[in-house]
């Protein structure tokens, strides 16, 4: 695996392995979706996971973030084996933003990023300063401070799923897991949300592993690509080293040019047409 | 609070619009209005509506004399009405209030489903089949024999029907669509245990099992009102210190469990505090109806609050119980209405008025 990130070199960067994922199998009802999957996110990088429909990425995402038990294997965060670790403390290292959440209607959204803070509270400590420092610090640095009287119910996809991060964010881990963050969103949207994470991951260094579905998105704001397919890891590397034409064939059954994106210098995917439609 | 308020507490201005900081020392939480005006003004209607019922009845007692009455200042007879017999049936109405609205705000939360209340999911319909049981079995509903045993069996039967629920329910885990399914389904079919035992039972033993399937206040003593004081002294600071993470709760369960929340244990344990509280209230009063349901949705929208609000649910099903005990006593009297009939009258339409006027100003 290349730990070449080129320009978003950051200062956090430091090559520890946070997350470890050894041979793990999970799935629903005991069927298994991922089996055999060994995986390594090191500190201060930012990894998107591709794939298409079905292919486990969400699934091996969730059991990372141990909302899903693993029935096999074990995964490792910062070296110790998550299910000897109480949940509660997970929560203050690692947070996970998952698919299509759901907000109780009239939540504001002050209250809703204020729940992010669960983990730090106790039944006396429902709002200390610093608490109310992280929200604030979460409100600004997703643009959403002044909605925060508004009803989560009330905002645009774009808004809430802003909201939706700086809850996330307030939890104040270094460690973020989204599970397709800009499902739902316009382009315009999807670019804001991943600006925002880039910005967290250059000016605070933190370590994200993202589910994408828009395949030039996840090459422009990851420095390493995960390609998934039928469960297991099908191509790990730079956008470079996996965006390539025989991949897109063969995992996506895409038929598509890979060109040089004019504004990064990455790669670009112009897709001719699917292995279906020929 | 949607006025915008911005106040500065010792010195530290409000830096999320909307969350007042209200901190001493150690202590810290949010300054809300609406819940602690709530809980004021319901516990002012409570202690009056309760005043109101100990001077009605065949003996009419002056607000004066119950007063001198409670602080043992009255001659002995008015004692023993205002004190024996009419304070712990006021006391009964208030606590079994208290403790199903408790235990509907807690299903409602944790379900993420208003409908999801004691009455709908079969507890208190599994105390009452319960009670009816032994009432056909013979334990007579008078005496030691009776205040003992079927308070018990209520209690019993009640959790049994919780813990039905969630056992049937259970499938990796609990998913509150099913829950609330299951509620039901489990709920209809109490109901007919009992119809079938009304039908069975003998024509005095039905008339004894009347409490167990409308709720009653009357005749409520002491000995019905010492167990749910205690039960509510020993659960409401367990729920309310355990309480934390019923806010995560309400989000998906996936949220939930990121942001730390043990889910299937801390809902599994919110119900079972449910169930005991329900089975509690239902073991002293029978089941009045509707409080569960109704009370915490009537405190949720009168505090503008995003879950039901655990005490202010609480002043509001004691209120609603004991209100509805006032009017059985002085407009409903010569009928001998018991109390569930009345709390169902007036709560239903209080809440459909709520909703609805909530849809205006949303539509607005």
């Amino acid at each position: 695996m290349s730990t070449q990130t080129g320009d978003d070199v950051i200062d956090g960067h430091t090559g520890r392995v946070r997350l470890r994922a050894e041979g793990i199998e999970v799935g629903y009802g005991g069927r298994p979706v991922v089996s055999g999957l060994d995986l390594e996110i090191l500190d201060g990088t930012v990894t998107a996971v591709i794939g298409p429909n079905g292919c486990g990425k969400s699934t091996m995402l969730r059991a990372l973030a141990r909302l899903l038990p693993v029935t096999a294997g074990r995964v490792l965060l910062d070296g110790e084996p998550l299910r000897d670790v109480p949940s509660r403390r997970i929560a203050t290292v690692l947070g996970v933003l998952p698919q299509s959440p759901q907000a109780p209607e009239g939540l504001t959204v002050g209250d809703l990023v204020a729940r992010g803070r669960y983990p730090h509270q106790t039944w006396y400590r429902q709002w200390s300063s610093d608490d109310e420092d992280v929200v604030a610090d979460a409100l600004e640095r997703t643009g959403i401070l002044d909605l925060a009287e508004r009803p989560i119910d009330e905002l645009s996809g774009g808004q809430r799923q802003r909201a939706w991060i700086s809850m996330v964010l307030a939890q104040g881990t270094d460690l973020l897991l989204l599970d397709e963050p800009t499902t739902f969103l316009d382009l315009a949207h999807q670019v804001d949300v991943l600006e925002l994470v880039d910005r967290l991951h250059r000016e605070d260094g933190r370590t994200v592993v993202m589910v994408l579905h828009d395949l030039n998105l996840a090459a422009r704001y990851a420095d390493r690509l995960i390609a998934m397919q039928g469960g297991r890891i099908a191509a790990d590397g730079t956008p470079a080293e996996v965006l390539t034409e025989s991949l897109l064939a063969e995992v996506f059954g895409l038929a598509a040019s890979v060109i040089t994106d004019p504004h990064t210098g990455g790669p670009m995917v112009v897709p001719k047409g699917t292995s279906r439609s020929q | 609070m949607s006025n915008g308020v911005t106040t500065r507490t010792a010195g530290h201005e409000t830096r999320v619009p909307g969350r007042v900081p209200l901190r001493v020392g150690r202590f810290s939480t949010v300054w809300r209005l609406p819940p602690v005006v709530v809980v004021a003004v319901g516990a002012v209607g409570v202690v009056l509506a309760g005043a109101a019922v100990l001077t009605v009845g065949d003996y009419p007692v002056g607000f004066a004399d119950v007063f001198a009455a409670l602080v043992g200042a009255s001659d002995r007879a008015t004692a023993v009405i205002v004190l024996d017999l009419r304070l712990p049936e006021v006391l009964t109405g208030i606590l079994v209030g208290a403790a199903l609205s408790l235990a509907g705000a807690l299903t409602q939360t944790i379900a993420r489903n208003p409908l999801a209340s004691p009455d709908i999911t079969g507890i208190t319909q599994g105390a009452s089949a319960a009670a009816l049981i032994a009432i056909v079995l013979g334990v007579p509903s008078g005496g030691l024999a009776g205040a003992l045993v079927l308070p018990l069996a209520a209690l019993v039967g009640g959790l049994g029907a919780g813990l039905l629920v969630v056992a049937l329910a259970w499938r990796n885990g609990l998913e509150s669509q099913r829950l609330v399914l299951v509620g039901v389904g489990v709920s209809f079919g109490l109901t007919a245990v009992v119809s079938y035992l009304l039908a069975v039972a003998r024509i005095e033993q039905a008339s004894q099992a009347k409490v167990w399937i409308t709720g009653s206040l009357t005749g409520r003593g002491w000995e019905h009102v010492i167990p749910v004081g205690i039960a509510l002294v020993v659960l409401v600071p367990t729920v309310l210190l355990a309480s934390g993470g019923l806010g995560a709760l309400q989000f998906g369960d996936d949220t939930a469990r990121g942001l730390g929340v043990p889910v299937e244990r801390a809902r599994t344990t919110m119900l079972v505090m449910a169930a005991a509280l329900a089975a509690v209230a239902t073991a002293a009063a029978g089941p009045i109806e509707f409080v569960a349901l109704v009370a915490p949705q009537v405190a949720l929208r009168l505090t503008r609050s995003a879950r039901p609000p655990l005490i202010a649910s609480m002043v509001v099903g004691a209120l609603l119980v004991v209100v509805a005990d006032l009017v059985a006593r002085t407009l409903l009297s010569g009928i001998g209405t018991p109390v569930g009939v009345v709390t169902a009258v007036l709560g239903g339409p209080f809440l459909l008025y709520l909703i609805t006027r909530g849809r205006r100003e949303t539509a607005r």
